[in-house]
């Protein structure tokens, strides 16, 4: 093939920085995995009673005050029953509850539990009611069909979150927030449940393959930087404008002040 | 002090010099005070250090050609680059280091010459500034009268102005000469078409099913959950050999479900949803965008154009922005497989305003 | 200089470039014209640059132009896409959408040619904005220059209408709701919208002829008048000769500065190559308008954050803020109040601004040629109504981003708009009145220092036992620039010749009240004597 013929014929510059790049991913992708695979091992049992025990023992300290003690939910936070395991962890994942003040919504911030422990949590709301649970890991690796996806990004999601998951505003003060830097569980997870003002998007919607093609395309923009250079926010006409005006005009009248300043 | 309109002969303070009677014109509202500051006249010229200089001067000459080189290396730099970094195909990395190495040596080739020309100028060229005699910019007296003799002799000879009969039959003529090509552009659009006619009608129509957007399966009731929003097209849009996209920018539907006690409904279009489920036009009322986010707990509809926002849960009527009118509802029921089906084709006209809608 | 007159003594010793010169001059009688226009001065000063920024930006754009016209197809037909961009791949799209990610992904330099494009006409539409704004501000569109500031207005207008027609051209989801909002605004025009809309897009929208019928008017009919207008328009400079600012030796009848040939063909050679060397590295390192993200254009999708170039955005803002309710049925017919008033405000503004000077002239009555460029403080009154113009536009620009306003500051979008509303409004009244005061405290403070010297920060001590700060005089040459401006004055009432008071004299002498009820004389020598002498006392 002279794909290969190609790629011996020619030694890039920078192929050495490229190999020591490699090698220090291959040594921290190592790391990672067995990191992960004692995760995995200390992960919680779904099925587990215990599990759910010490789920209900973290409600109750942390939420029940918004949702009940028995997230029937009260006159400051909607009932938890059957809002399923998926739900659970998105929001209490992605650090959204608990919430720190009541507000146009739930701000995102560091998360205040554990993986474990947002397991934990999640089981023993699952167990109260039928709801989406977490999604099995091949639906969001990001092993789909990215050009799919990006279509169906486009006409489910573009609207609120921007074409290239810059996020965009609501109504208000609400906004949909920036998909950049979301872990592909989340995203499936705020489909399948819709978390504060975002639609569902069930499976008869958009199915989980489908949804498995989203997430794909959003791992492929995030992966490969935008082939014109940096992206300025992707936020489109109005970033490129400002960007001009201060930066190229800015930069250009710099440089007529010292054209037409007398030399000394 | 407070006079109107000086005469020219005033002007004086300003414009000392001789050429300044040339320029004598009436100053207006212009305050031109008798004991106003006259020029000075020019400076002593300064001479700069690479004038006095001459290591500076060497100095200045090493920048300048170093700056010229440094741009023949970048013109030699963009063009091995040009072939360092091919464009592997489906490879979008390597597209990006194409377009910054090829483009950062154009930009060196560039800013080396316009840097070195701009530095040369500045310290090498001999600095004493050239100074030009402006003249009035209208024509003198003599060529002004000689002009208008021309036009009076051609008006004579030709008769222009005597002969009103030819002359007016002549302007009748070059007036009507451009009609036809106007009339051409009615060419523009389609001869056997009416804007109005069209603008009124869209694919929906009786026992349509309602479809996915993009990949037109047909939605059942059941499938749409209270909280959701699907994007929906006609079932058979995507079949039509011609004018789909003309089709679907008039035909795109946002299908909603709500806790039918959160909808407030008109009593004669009760009969338009389905145990809460809505479906409303997606083409905004005001420009044509559109409007697709939707807030499942507010049930408000935003479009994200002119922010114009709809309320759902009150037959999306205007509560922000500059769109006058609620989204057209498309009538809807289900069939006996339980899908989703249009009761008819909307009752209006969908999307923007146009003269003759009503 | 190589076509110095061929005064050579000795035949035999002819240089080719002298025989070269010679040949062509006899063919052309090019001499004329070097000898005529080599030598002419340029005055100099960084803002006298804008209009060249301009110009030297829309070469890179017709140069790159051109290169992406070999590649670009403007037709809406469907294909299948198959080129190297893998979200996109298999996708339908209309064939200049495909040739146009082709010419980004699968032609090398093309991403770098069309980066440049886009960003070139952005600095474009920009420069002529600013340079536009000098001309205002120094008031260098005074006769003889009126007729001029008519054309580079055209030419403004043009610039725009070219950068939309280009950014419509790919036929990506961006532009084709930009085209969506275009067709929503020609259907609300009363009597012509809906038939006008039906020609324009060749039936309904989309259609399939707007990308090609753009594409005619992008490289054929706008580029031509945009030519031709830049050279009529430069051929102006010559014949008026550019304007200066006051200075020693600067009379209204002569220009000073360095000469064309070489210093300022140095220079201003020098500073092509410099624009166009910010623009390509502007292009190498910054995206613009990946429409890769957008897609091909549907009817269907739209993106949060949906805005036009920078350069339309006053008229997208000026959409957003209209209030709910500004539509009507009225004679069976629709008025769309929500477009035509966005519409008829902007065509006001535009019209005030392109009759600026001739409105200025009337009023002031002044018909002599100005060639000395006004200090802004000097002209206080057309300063503060040029602030309040820019805050009005600038209200209208802030509009068109009122979301991501919101989003990036943590408003409401309701918030943004209502406070925009406002600023539209109330914003040109507030800038007017604190520009004029400025300018008039500026020129207070300029009369200061002629009469008295600038502060020079020593204190002594009289033999009296009083302190007092030592001013330092002005020298004549300093003192020139602050003194040598004429000051106007409101116009009187006085019957004409039939003893008449007419209408328009009546508004011509409001309008000058108006203008010069408040204004600063320049320092006299009468002034700086008497000051002095007091001094002394």
């Amino acid at each position: 093939m002279n794909r290969s013929k190609r790629r011996t014929g020619r030694r890039h510059p920078l192929a050495t920085v490229a190999l020591l790049a490699l090698g220090l991913v291959f040594t921290g992708g190592a790391y990672a995995a067995l990191n992960s695979t004692t995760a995995a091992q200390a992960e919680a049992e779904p099925t587990s009673q215990e599990t759910i025990d010490e789920g209900k023992k973290l409600f109750q300290a942390n939420c029940a005050t918004c949702h009940g003690l028995e997230a029937q939910g009260t006159g400051n936070g909607p009932s938890l029953i059957g809002v399923g395991a998926a739900s659970v962890d998105f929001q209490v994942g992605t650090g959204r509850m608990p919430m720190q003040m009541q507000g146009p919504q739930a701000q995102q911030k560091p998360p205040q539990f554990t993986d474990e422990q947002v397991k934990q949590l999640a089981y023993y709301v699952a167990s109260l009611g039928p709801g989406p649970d977490i999604p099995a890991d091949h639906l969001v690796n990001g092993g789909g069909d990215a050009a799919n996806g990006a279509e169906l990004f486009r006409i489910n999601c573009a609207m609120c979150h921007n074409v290239a998951g810059a996020g965009g505003a609501l109504t208000e003060g609400k906004f949909a927030p920036p998909l950049t830097d979301v872990s592909g569980v989340h995203i499936y997870e705020a489909m399948v449940t819709g978390p504060q003002n975002m639609p569902v998007f069930n499976d008869l919607n958009i199915t989980p393959e489908d949804k498995r093609d989203i997430i794909t395309y959003l791992q492929y923009i995030q992966d490969n930087r935008s082939p014109g250079g940096f992206e300025l926010g992707s936020l489109g006409p109005v970033a490129e404008g400002l960007f001009i005006w201060i930066f190229g005009l800015g930069a250009i009248v710099a440089i007529t002040v010292w054209i037409t300043a007398k030399s000394n | 002090m407070a006079q109107d309109d000086h005469s020219g002969t005033e002007l004086a303070a300003a414009d000392s010099s001789h050429a300044a009677q040339e320029f004598a014109g009436s100053t207006g509202t212009a305050v031109i005070p008798q004991d106003a500051f006259t020029n000075p006249g020019f400076e002593p010229h300064r001479p700069r250090v690479t004038d006095e200089d001459p290591k500076r001067q060497k100095r200045a000459q090493r920048t300048v050609y170093t700056l010229f080189y440094l741009s023949v290396l970048g013109s030699v730099w963009a063009i091995a680059a040009y072939m360092l970094f091919p464009i592997e195909s489906n490879d979008v990395g390597a597209v990006r280091l194409n377009n910054m190495f090829v483009g950062l040596g154009i930009a060196l080739a560039l800013l080396g010459i316009g840097f070195g020309a701009v530095h040369w100028g500045k310290s090498l060229m001999t600095s004493a500034e050239a100074i030009d005699i402006r003249h009035p910019i209208g024509s003198s007296q003599a060529t002004q009268q000689g002009a208008v003799e021309v036009l009076r002799e051609a008006d004579e000879e030709s008769g222009f102005s005597r002969r009103t009969v030819i002359r007016n039959s002549l302007i009748a003529a070059l007036l009507a000469v451009p009609l036809p090509a106007v009339v051409l552009f009615r060419g523009l659009a389609p001869q056997d078409q009416l804007p109005v006619e069209l603008l009124s009608h869209t694919m929906w129509a009786q026992g349509t099913r309602l479809a996915l957007d993009p990949s037109g399966v047909p939605i059942k009731a059941s499938d749409v959950t209270i909280g959701s929003a699907f994007h929906v097209i006609p079932e058979g849009l995507n079949d039509l050999e011609h004018g789909r996209l003309e089709e679907k920018a008039k035909a795109a539907v946002l299908l909603m479900r709500l806790d039918p006690s959160e909808l407030n409904e008109q009593p004669d279009r009760a009969s338009w949803s389905y145990d809460g489920i809505v479906a409303y036009s997606k083409i905004c009322t005001h420009v044509g965008c559109p409007v697709a986010l939707y807030e499942q707990h507010t049930h408000h509809l935003l479009c994200p154009c002119h922010q114009s926002q709809f309320d759902v849960a009150n037959h999306c009527e205007v509560i922000f922005g500059p769109a006058k009118r609620p989204l057209p509802q498309l009538p809807i029921a289900v069939d006996d497989e339980g899908y989703l089906i249009a009761q008819s084709d909307f009752t209006e006209p969908v999307g923007p305003s146009f003269w003759e809608r009503n | 200089m190589t076509t110095a007159p061929t005064q050579s003594p000795a035949p035999a010793k002819r240089t080719f470039t002298a025989a070269a010169s010679e040949y062509v001059n006899d063919r052309t009688g090019i001499a004329v014209a070097i000898k005529g226009l080599g030598r002419k001065a340029f005055p100099d000063h960084w803002s006298f640059l804008l209009g060249e920024v301009a110009l030297f930006s829309f070469i890179i754009v017709l140069l790159s132009g051109t290169f992406l016209t070999f590649f670009f197809q403007a037709s809406m037909a469907e294909v299948h896409y198959d080129g190297s961009y893998v979200p996109l791949k298999g996708v339908e799209m209309s064939v200049a959408m495909a040739s146009t990610l082709d010419i980004s992904f699968d032609i090398r330099g093309g991403l770098f040619v069309r980066q440049m494009h886009h960003w070139a006409a952005l600095l474009f539409v920009a420069a002529i904005g600013l340079h536009m704004l000098r001309v205002f501000f120094t008031g260098a569109f005074r006769k003889p220059r009126e007729i001029n500031w008519v054309f580079g207005f055209i030419l403004f207008i043009l610039a725009m209408a070219e950068g939309f027609t280009g950014y419509s051209l790919p036929d990506d989801l961006l532009s084709g709701n930009g085209l969506r909002i275009i067709d929503g605004m020609i259907k609300g025009f009363p009597i012509i919208g809906t038939w006008t809309s039906f020609l324009f897009f060749g039936g309904e929208f989309p259609g399939t002829a707007i990308v090609g019928r753009l594409y005619t008017l992008h490289i054929l009919l706008l580029p031509a008048l945009v030519v031709a207008l830049i050279a009529v328009h430069v051929g102006y400079v010559f014949i008026h000769k550019h304007t200066q600012f006051a200075g020693p030796g600067r009379e209204p009848t002569n220009s000073v500065g360095p000469p064309i040939l070489p210093i300022y063909a140095a220079k201003a050679g020098g500073f092509m190559f410099l624009i166009w060397g910010v623009v390509s590295v502007i292009a190498a390192l910054f995206t613009i308008n990946p429409i890769w993200n957008y897609g091909p254009y549907d009817p269907s999708p739209v993106s949060a954050g949906t805005q036009p170039d920078w350069y339309i955005g006053f008229a997208d803002g000026a959409l957003r803020l209209i209030p709910p309710g500004w539509e009507f049925v009225w004679l069976d017919r629709t008025w769309s109040f929500n477009i035509l008033v966005p519409v008829i405000a902007i065509g006001i503004f535009i019209l005030l601004v392109v009759l600026y000077p001739f409105i200025e002239a009337w009023i002031k009555g002044d018909k002599r040629e100005h060639h000395i460029a006004d200090r802004p403080r000097n002209a206080p009154t057309r300063t503060a109504i040029g602030a309040a113009g820019v805050t009005f536009y600038a209200g209208l620009w802030a509009a068109a981003a009122s979301d991501l306003i919101a989003t990036h500051f943590s408003l409401t979008m309701e918030g943004v708009i209502h406070a925009l509303q406002a600023t539209v409004i109330l914003g040109p009244i507030i800038a007017y009145f604190i520009t004029k005061r400025v300018c008039l405290a500026l020129q207070k403070k300029d009369r200061e220092i002629v009469l008295h010297g600038y502060e020079s920060g020593r204190i002594v001590k009289l033999p009296g036992g009083e302190f007092i700060e030592v001013h330092q005089p002005l020298d004549e040459y300093e003192r020139w620039r602050l003194v040598s401006y004429n000051s106007y004055e409101p116009l009187m009432l006085r019957p004409n010749a039939r003893g008449k008071i007419t209408m328009g004299q009546r508004v011509r002498a409001g309008l000058s009240r108006w203008f010069f009820e408040d204004r600063i004389a320049p320092v006299t020598r009468g002034e700086l004597e008497a000051a002095h002498s007091t001094q002394h006392h």
